[in-house]
């Protein structure tokens, strides 16, 4: 039922904005298409800014990731967590997760792919993945568009809360299911 | 930070290189890395273009602002520094609400909108990040999600009888993430000294009322 409710409003909501936002400037008798165009001309600029940003940050984490020091972390980090209710196979996501969002997406399928799509590490995965975004690539493309480079405490806030979601989305699993 | 983070990646691939032979997979990670960068970029460009026109016809109706008087409450506790009817406010509750309802291709437009916005407010060095951006980064990085749309389709995919059965506790999840990255914005924001600028007006007033509900 709420998930009808969203999808409904999710699949309106951009023809709704677009006719919607020019009609309110009809009605307030704004030259809508002139200042739309005047907009729209950043576009291009501001994709184009955000490049070398965003080659710097996922070329490092290409390399990281190619040359295995990626498995090699989730190995090293594997038993520091035996004794509690957080799956050994999961620790690595969370980290991986900031990181890539095709390598965690991948990672969250393979465990559903091997422990089954119903079973609790799988939905452990799922939420864990749904519950977080890829922190540096976010970080790269929104201080990228703007030319800032010290994102000062940006980077420890967003990975408390990424510790966090995961903390909370393996809990919430293993209380639920 | 990120100079040492950006770095150390490179630095300890190089070191895993050497002792696992696996320079040809570090040569192809940066390369194939360089290209997805790009495309990612140049692929924003269409929506780009059409979400910053749009953003501009909605600034000149008046609906930014009107969005974020209504929104003043809450604004005023996350963001104190920017005033409650500044475009960045109206820019900013979009691209939330774009996150929240799984529109992606939305959202980031919209977001770097709020982030452009936030950048005419800082009257100190420009590269240097005010505390309104790094709360913003710390609710977008947090990834709010009400349908974690991507992850139901892989579950079912693989034949789950119940893929939507994630949907509440990816709620659960994204929410205490972003309660902890906010909070955590606002606790940090005095040790990172701000660009030049005088110290911001924020009372000690509003991080313990956050805090009460981090777990």
């Amino acid at each position: 039922m709420i998930r009808e409710i969203i999808g409904g409003v999710a699949r309106w909501a951009i023809p709704v904005l677009l006719v919607g936002i020019p009609l309110v400037g009809m009605i307030r008798k704004v030259k809508v298409y002139d200042v739309f165009i005047e907009g729209a001309k950043e576009g291009f600029n501001v994709a184009v800014r955000i490049i070398p940003f965003l080659v710097g940050i996922l070329v490092a984490i290409g390399m990281f990731r190619g040359s295995g020091a990626m498995d090699l972390l989730v190995d090293t980090l594997r038993p520091l967590t035996s004794g509690t209710a957080f799956p050994a196979e999961l620790i690595p996501f969370p980290i991986l997760r900031t990181l890539s969002g095709s390598g965690s997406l991948a990672f969250a399928t393979d465990i559903a792919k091997r422990y089954g799509p119903d079973s609790l590490i799988a939905r452990m995965a799922a939420t864990m993945y749904g519950g977080s975004e890829t922190t540096f690539y976010v970080l790269a493309v929104y201080f990228g568009a703007i030319g800032v480079k010290r994102t000062r405490h940006a980077i420890p806030s967003a990975l408390v809360g990424d510790v966090v979601a995961a903390i909370v989305a393996v809990a919430v699993c293993a209380w639920l299911f | 930070m990120l100079n040492y983070i950006w770095f150390a990646l490179m630095a300890i691939a190089l070191v895993v290189a050497v002792i696992n032979g696996t320079a040809d997979a570090v040569t192809k990670g940066a390369i194939d890395s360089a290209k997805t960068a790009v495309e990612i970029s140049l692929g924003l460009i269409g929506i780009m273009t059409l979400w910053l026109g749009i953003m501009r016809v909605a600034e000149a109706s008046g609906l930014i602002t009107l969005l974020g008087r209504a929104l003043r409450p809450i604004s005023r506790l996350l963001f104190p520094d920017v005033p409650p009817e500044h475009p960045a406010i109206g820019a900013m509750v979009l691209n939330v609400a774009a996150n929240m309802l799984g529109l992606g291709n939305a959202a980031t437009p919209l977001g770097i909108k709020a982030m452009e916005e936030l950048q005419t407010l800082n009257d100190g060095d420009k590269e240097t990040a005010t505390n309104a951006m790094v709360t913003f980064m710390a609710l977008n990085t947090a990834g709010i999600q009400f349908v974690p749309a991507t992850m139901i389709a892989v579950l079912a995919s693989l034949g789950s009888k119940n893929p939507t059965a994630i949907i509440p506790t990816t709620i659960i999840a994204t929410t205490c993430g972003a309660i902890a990255a906010v909070t955590t914005s606002k606790l940090l924001q005095r040790f990172f000294s701000s660009g030049g600028q005088a110290p911001a007006p924020v009372g000690t007033g509003e991080a313990p009322i956050l805090h009460g509900s981090d777990e």
